[in-house]
């Protein structure tokens, strides 16, 4: 085991993958030189300008080239800098990589990877600072890997350019310097569609991913504190979902909150809770709980933007409300 | 570039019997959107279907100068394309059909008509998209070591889109082998696109982004042969894209459904005289060929599509079960 950050992580992986399969490639604006968050330093080094391409502020076209190029052989990573700049790119990511395999009755594929970090980090307002995961959730077509954890950064990177489906990928900024372990020599993926559960518990179970887990895992530390036991699920994969996973965590613990940045309106929250309620509604001790952002733009002053937040507060509420 | 001169390569018997094959493809196209338009009009094509009568000399002649391992991107606009590169015409018969055996299974109907095995990488139902996939596509190939040409066809209303700039320009600072055709037959569906065009249109536009633009009569087949054949071959070499304004004319409506008679009628007569048919036929005749050799390859081609219909018609529906398929790997329909 190594202890790197987040940030490494992924360079580490996307390094490691490039080595592996020449047919693996990147693109995206400023890659060549590191990439506006440093998670693609050294790599145009290594491998050259023409497999760590920087491209124009072309997002339609950093993404519709790549679904040429993934169609026709090879596995491009593309790089959309913000999840917000990504909807520049809304055509080419669910009208063609995300429809073009069953469109053309099976005939292609498009393994492609679609970085485009997410969350509110530093004020950076409105249109630097969105989650938009749910909406990609919603289209027929795509994986979505949202990873919490440098370890699940790398291994999760990993399988995503393994992966013959179009996988969005989406990254927290406020995560790129946390720093944990991954495990040595390259290899170790970290299979799609498995949760993780990061803090076994007992009296209730907290459903969450990507910069949440950290509100999370600081909320369980303060309910212990009051003698309520958390167990924290980290889904790392919200499609597919580990169903299985979340269902024998509440099968436990019988109370169930689902805690995610993204506006809590249509968030993937929602889904969680109505599967959950619909499959196991009559063994729950108390309704299913929902903590997200209000359905508002997100502020730049500190303390507005802070109103966006869940906080470990907000959770504790939640969790005296239920009854523990 | 707009008369009917033989292309360059060759004697005229060898390029008479050039245009002979590219006459019969353009007869293939011509045959096949009629037997689609009977089979709208039938009730037989359920979804929207776009024909390409009137343009048929473009994907002919653009087509004709390429391997099956070129690739091309298409609009929604593109059985011609298709025919053109290599396709089975009873397959994609029974796709605009939405029966078994379909080119795609009868899951993607016309506007998603393609063929991958010929490199046909598929139409599209967003205008501009074919765009910046051909880019991507070219890319990839070089990336892999492949000497591939990627001709990416579009219409004149796509130079409005946003992936018009952004494509052009990316095959030029990578110096793709891209060949763009735009396809002007004046009308963006209901729209003139002379009025929604500002500046001096398509070329010009190309050329600002540093990409060598062509203007040339579309429905002559021999000039777009010949031209075609000429940037093709510079591709090949080592050439950065290239840029093709094929000025023709969309005999029919925008789509089946629409007569297209809300248009000038002396416009309309004008280009039913200027017919790529009859411009490939009067340079077959005048370099030699018989009337009735001529008159059995549109026969021969419209019993190919006469067959194909039928076959379609006769098709069974695809399996119920073909509608959760092939929509991804891991995390499949729910
Ligand atoms: C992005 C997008 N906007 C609008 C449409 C609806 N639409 C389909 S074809 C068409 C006209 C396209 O004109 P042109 O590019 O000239 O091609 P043509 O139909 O003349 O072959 C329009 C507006 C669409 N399919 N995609
Ligand atoms: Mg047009």
């Amino acid at each position: 085991m190594s202890t790197v950050t987040y940030k490494e992580a992924s360079c580490l992986a996307l390094a490691e993958e490039m080595r592996r399969d020449p047919t693996v490639w990147t693109l995206g604006e400023d890659v060549g030189d590191g990439g506006v968050f440093g998670q693609y330093t050294g790599l145009r080094d290594e491998f050259g300008p023409d497999r760590v391409v920087s491209t124009p502020i072309s997002e339609a076209t950093i993404m519709g080239a790549a679904v040429g190029a993934a169609m026709v052989g090879t596995r491009p990573v593309v790089e959309l800098r913000f999840a917000d700049f990504a909807l520049c790119a809304m055509d080419e990511m669910v009208n063609q990589a995300a429809k073009a395999r069953y469109m053309f009755g099976g005939q292609t594929r498009v393994p492609v990877v679609i970085r485009q970090p997410i969350g509110m980090w530093r004020s950076s307002a409105a249109q630097h600072s969105q989650s938009l995961e749910s909406w990609y959730v919603h289209t027929p077509g795509f994986v979505v890997l949202a990873p919490g954890t440098p370890a699940d950064n790398h291994g999760l990177l990993k399988s995503a350019i393994r992966c013959d489906d179009p996988v969005i990928f989406m990254e927290h900024k406020d995560s790129w310097d946390v720093e944990g372990e991954i495990p040595d020599g390259g290899d170790k993926t970290v299979p799609i569609g498995k949760a993780k559960i990061i803090r076994p518990g007992e009296d209730l179970t907290i459903v969450t991913w990507s910069g949440a887990v950290q509100v999370a895992l600081q909320a369980a530390e303060a309910a212990a504190g009051k003698g309520v036991s958390v167990e924290i699920v980290d889904l790392r994969s919200l499609w597919p979902w580990d169903k299985e996973a979340v269902f024998q965590s509440v099968e436990k613990t019988r109370r169930l909150v689902v805690l995610h940045e993204a506006v809590k309106v249509c968030g993937f929250g929602a889904e969680v809770a109505a599967t959950v309620s619909e499959t196991m509604g009559d063994r729950l001790a108390t309704p299913v709980r929902r903590l997200g952002a209000p359905r508002i733009p997100i502020p730049y002053a500190p303390p507005l933007e802070n109103l966006c937040r869940v906080r470990v507060a907000d959770v504790m509420t939640t969790v005296e409300e239920m009854g523990v | 570039m707009s008369t009917s001169s033989p292309p360059e390569t060759g004697g005229p018997t060898v390029s008479a019997q050039r245009v002979r094959a590219l006459f019969a493809t353009m007869c293939r196209i011509r045959a096949f959107e009629e037997a689609a338009e009977r089979a709208a009009k039938e009730g037989l094509i359920t979804g929207a279907a776009h024909l390409s009568i009137g343009q048929e000399a473009t994907a002919a002649g653009v087509c004709g100068n390429l391997r099956t391992s070129d690739l091309i991107t298409s609009t929604h606009r593109g059985h011609g394309h298709t025919i053109a590169k290599g396709a089975s015409a009873d397959a994609m018969m029974r796709e605009l059909f939405g029966r078994a055996g379909g080119t795609s299974d009868g899951k993607g109907g016309s506007m998603h008509i393609a063929d991958f095995s010929v490199g046909m990488l598929g139409a599209n139902g967003i205008v501009a998209a074919g765009i910046p996939i051909a880019a991507g596509a070219a890319q990839a190939k070089r990336l892999l070591g492949e000497d591939a040409v990627v001709a990416c066809f579009f219409g004149d209303g796509a130079v409005n889109r946003g992936p018009f700039l952004e494509g052009l320009n990316w095959a030029r600072i990578y110096d793709l082998p891209v060949l763009f055709v735009c396809e002007d037959n004046r009308y963006a569906a209901r729209t003139r696109t002379g009025a929604m065009t500002g500046g001096p249109g398509p070329a010009a536009r190309a050329e600002s982004l540093g990409v060598p633009a062509h203007p040339i009569d579309g429905n002559d087949v021999m000039a777009v042969d010949a031209l075609a054949g000429q940037l093709v071959e510079e591709m090949r070499a080592g050439g950065g894209p290239q840029f093709i304004h094929a000025k023709t004319y969309r005999q029919k409506g925008h789509t089946v459904a629409d007569p297209g008679t809300w248009r000038p009628a002396e416009e309309i007569a004008q280009f039913l005289e200027h017919d790529p048919m009859t411009i490939a036929r009067q340079f077959l005749i005048d370099a030699g060929a018989g009337p009735a050799d001529l008159d059995a390859i549109v026969a021969d081609a419209q019993q190919e599509m006469a067959d194909a219909y039928d076959s379609a018609a006769a098709a069974p529906w695809p399996d119920d079960g073909l509608a959760a398929t092939d929509v991804q790997d891991i995390g499949g329909p729910a």
